[in-house]
C-alpha cells in the first residue's frame, strides 16, 4: 500500500503490535499500513476490541511491557520512526510532531493543577518556555472555544464539554503536525458533540493539522471525515475516502456496518451482523470476518490480498481480487 | 394536561403532575436546596404502547423511570398503574407491581450479579414471586431464553455474566425482565453501552417482543436517531420537564420546540457533506436543576425568545396539533 506521494505527512507500513497474555498472543494491530496527507483527517471505523485504540498507541509509541511484536515502518515527513530510540522519540516526536487526546480525556486531568498551567505544561516541557507558554495557552484556549478566565480554574469546575475542549487544547497547544483523537465525543451530549466537531473543523481549516479519528460513532465521525479506515480483528479491511465510503462502501462488513446505523432523515430497514467478531488470540488463517460475511465462498479460507482500486483506496477482500491480485 | 384522549379509559400507566425532588443537605442536617430532577410531568402510556423518552444528560429522564418502578418515592404527583396509585400500595402489593413492571439497565455487565450463573439469574424472580414448581420454573426459563433467542438454552444457563459477550449480557438482562410476564418495560438506554452492530439487533428484538407480547414499553435514550424504529409516541425533556410530546414521525418531520429542532439540527446522518459545513449550535448549557430560570428554562438559550413573556411565565401544555404537544408560548 506504498504511496510515495510527496504530500504524504504520515506513512505507516505493515504495523505489528502484538501483546503476550495468559491465554496466548493478542494480535491487536496486524500488519496494518495507512497514508495520511497534510491537513487530512483520518477516521478509523470499528467495533471495541478491533485494535483501534492500539493501533493509535502504536504510532504513537505508548506500549505496555506485555509487547510480544512490535514492528513495521511509520514514517512521518520521510523521517522512520521506527529507528528513534525512546529518548529521541519522546523529545522530539511525541507531543511536538504527533500529539493525542486519549480516551475519557475529560477525566483524565489532574484535579489539582489549574487547567491554563496543564494546557501549557507540555510547552514548558519540551521547550523550557514559561512566560510565553502560558500566552500560547491563551491562544489555544480561544482557538478551542473555552473562555480565557477558565485558565485558573480547575478540571472539576468545568462541565464535560468545557473539559473535553481543555483536553483538545493540551494536545493541540504545541502546534503539532499530527493530533490523533481517540472517542473524542463519545461521553457528550448531542449538542456538545456537535459543539466539538465544529471546533475540531474550524481548527482544521484555519491550520494545517491533520487528524486521526477514532471511533465507533460511524455519524459523528462524518463530521470530520476526509478518509476512512475501516478495522475488523486487528487487520484495516477497507481504507476508502469519505464520500465513496458512507455512499457505497467496497467490504462487506462495512457495507453491514453503514446497514447498521440508524438514520434520522430517512427511514430504512435496519441490519445487523450477525455473530461476533473473533477473539484476537490464536486467531485461525484465512479472512477473519468470512464467519460472518453473507457473500463468502471457498477462497475466503485463504488470507485476502489487499487489493488496489485506485484513487488511494484499498480494500482487504477476494471479492475484488480478479485479476488484480497485488500481494 | 393529561394527553392521549383516545387511550385514557385503558392507559396502563398515568404518570400526573410528577414531581422528584432530592434534597441538599448542608452540614449533615441543614437543608440547602431541592435538586428538581423531575419537575411537572404528566403522560399517559396505553397497554401495547411505546414511548421514547429523549433528552440530554441530567434532564431527568433516568429519575422518572426510577420513580415509574418505586426506586426514588415522588416529592409530589402520582404514579398510576392500572387505576392504583403507586404509593398507596402495600408491600405486597408492591411485589406484585414489581412483577408487572420489567426494567432493562444500561450497562448490562454491571446490572447482572457476577457470582450468578444465568439459570440463577433467571429464576431468583420466580422464586421471590414464589412459583414454588421447579418444572414450572425449568419452563419458563426456557421459553424466555428462547425469546430472547439465546439458543441452544442449556449451553448459556451454565454460564456466568462474565462468559458472555455484551449483546447476549444484554439479551439475558432483557429476558429477566420479561421473566414475569409483565405488562410495561422500562429500557434505560438498553443500547448505548453496545457496538453499532449489536446495538440494532438488541433493538429489534426489543421490538418483536413488544408486539407479540402486547408490551407497553418505555424506550429511556439520548439517541433521537434509533426512536424512529422503535417507538410510537416520543417525549423531549429538557431541563426536568418534558417540552415536547407527539407521534415519532410527526415529531421528526416537523418539529415545534426551539430545543427539538436544535436536538434534531445537531445528529448527524453519516453523510461526507457532513464535514464541509457547521453546525448551528445553541449557546450555552442545560440549567442547574438547582436553580432554573424563571419561565421557560429553555429561553436563556433560544433564538425565539420573547421578552417579558418567556423569561418571566412557564409555558403551559398547548395541542399546536392533533396529538402534538409543545410547552412553548410561540405556540399560544
Amino acid at each position: 500500500m506504498a504511496a510515495n506521494n510527496s504530500n504524504a505527512l504520515l506513512r505507516v507500513e505493515d504495523l505489528y503490535l502484538y501483546f503476550r497474555a495468559t491465554k496466548g498472543v493478542v494480535q491487536a494491530v496486524d500488519g496494518v499500513s495507512l497514508n495520511l496527507h497534510r491537513n487530512e483527517a483520518m477516521v478509523v471505523l470499528g467495533e471495541s476490541g478491533c485494535g483501534k485504540t492500539t493501533l493509535a498507541k502504536a504510532i504513537l509509541r505508548l506500549l505496555p511491557r506485555n509487547v510480544h511484536k512490535y514492528t513495521g515502518k511509520v514514517y512521518l515527513d520521510k523521517q522512520n520512526l521506527m529507528d528513534l530510540n525512546d529518548e529521541e522519540y519522546r523529545r522530539d516526536i511525541r507531543w511536538v510532531k504527533i500529539s493525542m487526546v486519549p480516551q475519557a480525556a475529560m477525566n483524565s486531568l489532574n484535579p489539582v493543577l489549574r487547567v491554563g498551567d496543564q494546557v501549557a505544561e507540555p510547552l514548558e516541557a519540551h521547550y523550557s518556555l514559561k512566560k510565553e507558554a502560558l500566552a500560547q495557552a491563551r491562544d489555544v484556549f480561544q482557538r478551542v472555544g473555552v473562555p480565557v478566565d477558565f485558565m485558573s480554574r480547575y478540571a472539576f469546575e468545568l462541565s464535560g464539554g468545557m473539559r473535553q475542549r481543555v483536553a483538545i487544547a493540551m494536545a493541540l497547544v504545541t502546534s503539532p503536525d499530527l493530533v490523533i483523537l481517540d472517542e473524542p465525543t463519545s461521553a457528550l451530549d448531542v449538542l456538545t458533540q456537535a459543539n466539538i466537531m465544529n471546533v475540531l473543523k474550524r481548527i482544521k481549516k484555519e491550520t494545517e493539522t491533520s487528524f486521526i479519528l477514532i471511533t465507533h460513532d460511524i455519524s459523528t465521525s462524518s463530521e470530520l471525515a476526509d478518509r476512512v479506515a475501516c478495522m475488523y480483528a486487528g487487520h484495516i479491511v477497507e481504507l476508502n475516502d469519505a464520500d465513496h465510503f458512507f455512499t457505497k462502501p467496497f467490504h462487506p462488513y462495512s457495507q453491514k456496518l453503514m446497514a447498521s446505523v440508524p438514520t434520522l432523515r430517512q427511514t430504512k430497514q435496519l441490519e445487523f451482523i450477525p455473530g461476533q467478531p473473533p477473539s484476537l488470540v490464536n486467531l485461525v488463517p484465512g479472512c477473519r470476518f468470512a464467519p460472518r460475511c453473507p457473500s463468502r465462498f471457498e477462497k475466503c479460507a485463504d488470507d485476502p490480498p489487499v487489493v488496489d482500486m485506485g484513487e488511494r483506496r484499498h480494500v482487504k477482500c477476494w471479492l475484488y481480487a480478479q485479476g488484480k491480485e497485488k500481494s | 394536561m393529561t394527553t392521549d384522549i383516545e387511550s385514557k379509559n385503558n392507559s396502563l400507566l398515568s404518570v400526573r403532575d410528577l414531581h422528584t425532588w432530592f434534597e441538599l443537605r448542608k452540614w449533615g442536617f441543614g437543608r440547602a436546596g431541592f435538586v428538581r430532577a423531575v419537575d411537572g410531568v404528566d403522560f399517559e402510556l396505553g397497554y401495547g404502547e411505546a414511548v421514547a423518552f429523549v433528552g440530554e444528560s441530567g434532564c431527568g429522564k433516568s429519575t422518572l423511570a426510577k420513580t415509574i418502578l418505586g426506586i426514588h418515592r415522588p416529592t409530589k404527583g402520582a404514579v398510576v398503574f392500572e387505576g392504583r396509585a403507586l404509593g398507596k400500595l402495600k408491600a405486597q402489593e408492591m411485589q406484585w407491581y414489581h412483577s408487572q413492571v420489567g426494567y432493562v439497565q444500561q450497562d448490562p455487565y454491571g446490572a447482572l450479579p457476577p457470582f450468578m450463573n444465568v439459570q440463577h439469574i433467571l429464576e431468583e424472580p420466580l422464586l421471590i414471586n414464589k412459583v414454588t414448581s421447579k418444572a414450572e420454573r425449568d419452563r419458563r426459563i426456557h421459553e424466555v431464553m428462547t425469546e430472547v433467542k439465546m439458543t441452544p438454552v442449556d449451553d448459556f444457563l451454565q454460564k456466568f455474566p462474565h462468559m458472555l459477550s455484551g449483546g447476549q449480557q444484554q439479551r439475558v438482562v432483557v429476558a429477566r425482565s420479561m421473566i414475569m410476564r409483565p405488562k410495561l418495560i422500562i429500557a434505560d438506554e438498553p443500547v448505548s453501552m453496545l457496538d453499532a452492530s449489536v446495538r440494532v439487533e438488541i433493538l429489534m428484538l426489543l421490538r418483536a417482543l413488544q408486539q407479540s407480547h402486547n408490551l407497553a414499553v418505555s424506550y429511556i435514550t439520548h439517541d433521537l436517531s434509533t426512536v424512529r424504529y422503535f417507538s410510537e409516541r416520543i417525549c423531549v425533556m429538557y431541563a426536568a420537564k418534558i417540552v415536547e410530546q407527539a407521534p415519532v414521525d410527526d415529531l421528526l418531520r416537523e418539529p415545534l420546540h426551539p430545543y427539538t429542532l436544535a436536538l434534531i439540527a445537531a445528529i448527524p446522518d453519516p453523510d461526507a457533506n457532513n464535514a464541509r459545513t457547521f453546525k448551528e449550535v445553541p449557546p450555552g448549557e442545560p440549567p442547574s436543576l438547582i436553580n432554573p430560570p424563571p419561565g421557560c428554562r429553555f429561553h436563556p438559550r433560544c433564538a425565539h425568545v420573547i421578552q417579558g413573556l418567556c423569561d418571566q411565565q412557564e409555558p403551559p401544555s398547548f395541542e399546536a396539533r392533533p396529538h402534538h404537544l409543545v410547552e412553548c408560548w410561540l405556540f399560544k
